[in-house]
């Protein structure tokens, strides 16, 4: 006999956990299943050679919310987050542009490339506090639905015309130019400088099949600035012990809270009775039974591998078929003997402890897309660089270093040939372009870890290997994640939640969607 | 104008922000590089140096050390057993207390005295008539902080000393650093594992050498006082002149503290012999005491609603603040907070307070003030427990 739970989740990845917690939280008896032997789904740290530990896929801890941080006690829960307050851009001809947290110092170094900059530097940061102040509340809210004449969701839509009323006639005009146009247009009207543009314009191509000149790309800039306008409380920066450490400090929290958690239980479906979810099915072919299941995996695997088809309507499914995943990017770990040597700035420093972006210029990232809209990885990729033992030694034996290489672009489906035969050649792409800028790159390098988004779809069930669990493009977002009239976490199948990256308000380590999911699910329960 | 400490050479070309306070009378670097964050992390992710050299330090020794060290502090010092140190305050003989500090004790007859303020005329005083001698070695001892979880680590890659490995918290080893002797005390004042160095001063800057040197793969910075302010309000560690007023400072009574109001209660011994001010502790143990130092606790949701009410995301200040604010219960003052902090470790901002014995009860709601825009306002605060950050691996 199985026992019977309030609620299985399935997924462990961070929202999957955020969601448990948030429930377990409430009183109610949780089950989280998860497939691998590990928890964190692409939240995780593994030691892939002795000694060195990867943050294997995501790396850097974006805009996790304060909220949760504070509800499920993660700090005493281990969870540690530590500043990344710099990024470095080499140049091919040698040079650099460097940005921190100290103000003057960056307007220096920014007007070494232009004093215009400089200044426009300035005013773009007071810009985009109000740009972010303006999305705020949008993260924490529960999409709206405009189709609907449930008179909660009109309030819900009425709150929200009215807030962005109230944030002014010129931050409405900035914020609209920011939803449509491209990142490469939107910093053109502030800025001249290659490098500055580029890397704040790579910040808004992560994740997406776009390059900096597709329009829409401009909002995804945002996100990067949405840690910053809290001020000492940073939620932007490094997990200590990498994201993994994150995830055991959810998964900590959560059996606190009386949930469950299982490893190696890859879920195969959904049971249903009529319309109603009642349990799950393991590969294994245990059953188990809940008053309520809800998936943290992405909307794909969530409605179209998991539950009969018959159950969802047509046109749900259609939109479910069309939403759009795309994978776009790989990730190269390496572990180094040494510390990485740049030409642009020898030695070790503190351009090593923050981001370092290989992004010289629009037409560089843009030329990395052209490769990748026919088909090829880009030869040349932008490459999002941390060295997470600089930041936290301990992920590394003592002198000894591990780096993590976002690299985009990667099609999750060649032109030629296909990944399984190509994956190598990627690897060495990355290698070679890293090697412009630190030419011992290839003397100090003792062991790489290379990701194609075929190898993320299949470790980590990223449908694709899109990080986000869909593009964030404007046409996926609020109430059209993961589609129309199912953006509120509920789905077709009654009892039967969604709870992923997915969902509203998208990717990014930030466990807000598991935690509305959760709220929502509370709601359904008179909780 | 200040003094140099025997680490200045060293600490003078770090100091980046060229900031620096005056500890004592001697410069003391407020934070080296142009924020203290780094060295904040650098004492809870790996490890920090800091010097702590402008500690007053004296040496108690002679056949009747142990009864002169036993009269001054409150606590029982028969049980302090050689090769161990008990973290004291001492008292006025109205049971006020005058400073705090750390007693170790290096043989039978011989004790170390650790203090804020210069204590060699009360240590007399105390000792008049008792067969041993105060010495004050406040400026031949040169003092380094050694603090953070890679602190082992890293005095283990130095030779270390006899012992260090297993060496337990509040507990000391003698060593030696590139040929000098050093004592090594697992004490410290970041509330994280952690060690703390003494030298002669002429040995000082070899062995901050041969330390920078070690710690270089282990994450080691220097750090100033502006982080060490924030570690130690996060660990709940008193700050004399700020958190308390020493008695033999305090211009009026109400500016007194006895332990008991500072909840240092635990280390009041009074069956175990006479002290300074037994007393009039024994009484005011049986009357109770008025007031209670305690942690409050502000959460960042009532601070983002505090703030979003002026239209702002809130704006804390990354460093400690010393200016004291008012608590309140309704409309009645009821304490104030002395030393507040945001904590990067907890996400939440806090602060050391004293209020009135009926307000300080462990989850108690109270209101501490705040000033946003200029106005001054209240946010909702929670007597909690401290330290407020106190990681197992402090005493493992």
């Amino acid at each position: 006999m199985t026992s019977r739970y309030d609620v299985i989740v399935i997924g462990a990845g961070h929202n999957g956990l955020v969601n448990a917690a948030y429930l377990a939280r409430a009183g109610l008896k949780v089950l989280v299943l998860e497939q691998r032997e590990i928890v964190g789904g692409a939240t995780v740290t593994e030691e892939l050679f002795p000694g060195y530990k990867y943050s294997v896929f995501s790396y850097v801890v974006s805009i996790l919310r304060p909220e949760i941080i504070q509800d499920l006690e993660l700090p005493r829960h281990g969870l540690t987050l530590l500043p990344l307050p710099s990024t470095l851009t080499p140049l091919p001809n040698g040079d650099y542009l460097y940005r921190d947290d100290d103000h003057y110092h960056t307007l220096r170094e920014i007007g070494r490339h232009s004093p215009h900059d400089a200044e426009a530097y300035e005013e773009y940061g007071h810009a985009m506090y109000f740009m972010a102040k303006a999305i705020k509340p949008i993260l924490r809210m529960v999409p709206s639905d405009p189709s609907s004449l449930d008179p909660r969701e009109l309030k819900r839509l009425a709150d929200l015309g009215s807030h962005f009323l109230g944030i002014g006639e010129d931050n409405l005009h900035t914020l609209i130019k920011l939803m449509t146009m491209s990142s490469a247009d939107f910093l053109d009207e502030w800025f001249d400088t290659e490098p500055l543009k580029a890397t704040m314009a790579a910040s808004g191509i992560i994740g997406t099949f776009m390059g900096p000149r597709s329009p829409g790309t401009a909002y995804v800039l945002l996100h990067h600035y949405m840690g910053e306008i809290d001020g000492v409380y940073r939620a932007w920066g490094f997990a200590k012990g990498g994201t993994g450490g994150l995830a055991e400090a959810i998964a900590s929290s959560a059996r606190s809270f009386g949930a469950e958690i299982r490893t190696d239980s890859p879920v195969v479906a959904v049971v249903t009775r009529g319309n109603k979810a009642t349990g799950v099915a393991l590969e294994d072919g245990t059953e188990l039974n809940a008053k309520r299941v809800v998936s943290s995996l992405d909307p794909r695997r969530t409605f179209l591998d998991l539950v009969p088809a018959d159950l969802l309507p047509s046109e749900f499914v259609a939109d479910i078929q069309r939403f759009r995943f795309r994978g776009s990017s790989g990730k190269v770990n390496l572990a180094l003997d040494a510390a990485p040597e740049f030409t642009c700035w020898p030695g070790n420093g503190p351009h090593l402890r923050g981001a370092i972006s290989i992004s010289p210029s629009i037409d560089y990232l843009e030329r990395a897309y052209d490769q990748a809209k026919y088909g090829e990885f880009s030869h040349r990729p932008f490459i999002d660089i941390v060295i997470p033992s600089m930041i936290d030694p301990d992920m590394a034996p003592p002198g000894k270093h591990v780096m993590s290489c976002f690299v985009q672009y990667a099609p999750y489906e060649l032109a030629e040939g296909d990944w399984e035969t190509r994956r190598e050649e990627f690897g060495d792409a990355v290698i070679d372009t890293l090697s412009e800028y630190i030419p011992n790159l290839k003397d100090i390098l003792l062991h790489r870890q290379v990701l194609t988004p075929l190898d993320i779809e299949r470790i980590t069930g990223l449908s694709e290997g899109n990080i986000f669990q869909g593009e964030l493009d404007l046409s996926q977002l609020f109430f059209l994640r993961p589609a129309a009239g199912y953006a509120n976490y509920r789905t077709p199948i009654r009892g039967y939640y969604q709870c992923g990256s997915g969902t509203h308000p998208g990717g990014g380590i930030t466990g807000a969607p598991g935690r509305l999911a959760a709220l929502e699910i509370l709601r359904d329960l008179g909780l | 104008m200040p003094i140099p400490t025997p680490f200045h050479s060293r600490t003078s070309e770090l100091n980046q922000t060229k900031e620096w306070r005056e500890w004592s009378g001697y410069w003391s670097a407020a934070t080296y590089q142009h924020t203290h964050e780094r060295e904040y992390f650098a004492i809870r992710n790996s490890a920090a140096l800091i010097d702590v050299s402008p500690l007053f330090k004296y040496d108690i020794v002679g056949p009747q050390a142990a009864a002169v060290v036993d009269r001054i502090v409150p606590r029982d010092i028969t049980r302090c057993r050689i090769g161990q140190i008990l973290y004291s305050p001492w008292c006025d003989d109205d049971g006020k207390v005058v400073d705090d500090g750390t007693v170790w004790r290096l043989a039978e007859d011989r004790f170390r005295v650790t203090a804020a303020d210069a204590s060699l005329r009360w240590f007399q005083d105390c000792g008049a008539g008792f067969e041993a001698e105060v010495v004050d070695v406040s400026h031949s001892i040169a003092a380094l902080a050694l603090q953070g979880p890679n602190a082992r680590k890293i005095l283990l890659e130095l030779g270390g000393a006899e012992g260090l490995i297993d060496l337990p918290y509040y507990h000391l080893t003698q060593g030696e650093i590139g040929g000098a002797a050093v004592t090594i005390t697992r004490t410290g004042y970041t509330g994280d594992l952690g060690y703390e160095l003494w030298m002669d001063s002429a040995d000082a800057l070899e062995v901050w050498d041969r330390i920078v040197l070690a710690g270089a793969d282990y994450g080691l910075l220097p750090a100033g006082l502006a982080a060490l302010d924030v570690a130690r309000i996060e660990a709940g560690l008193l700050l004399i002149e700020v958190d308390y007023i020493s008695s033999l400072k305090a211009l009026t009574e109400s500016r007194k503290s006895s332990p008991f109001e500072l909840g240092l209660g635990w280390t009041v011994a009074l069956d175990a012999g006479e002290f300074v001010g037994r007393r009039a502790l024994l009484d005011q143990a049986a009357r109770g005491s008025e007031w209670s130092l305690v942690g409050l606790e502000v959460a960042w949701s009532d601070l983002d609603r505090l703030y979003a009410a002026f239209d702002l995301a809130p704006q804390v200040a990354g460093r400690a603040s010393r200016d004291p604010a008012p608590v309140y219960v309704g409309q009645r003052q009821i304490g104030q907070a002395t030393s507040m902090t945001f904590s990067p470790m907890l996400k939440t901002y806090l602060a050391l307070a004293t209020l009135e014995r009926g307000y300080a009860d462990l989850g108690q709601t109270v209101e501490l003030e705040m000033t946003v825009e200029y106005q001054r306002t209240r946010v909702p605060a929670r007597v909690s427990r401290k330290p407020f950050y106190n990681p197992a691996h402090k005493r493992s």
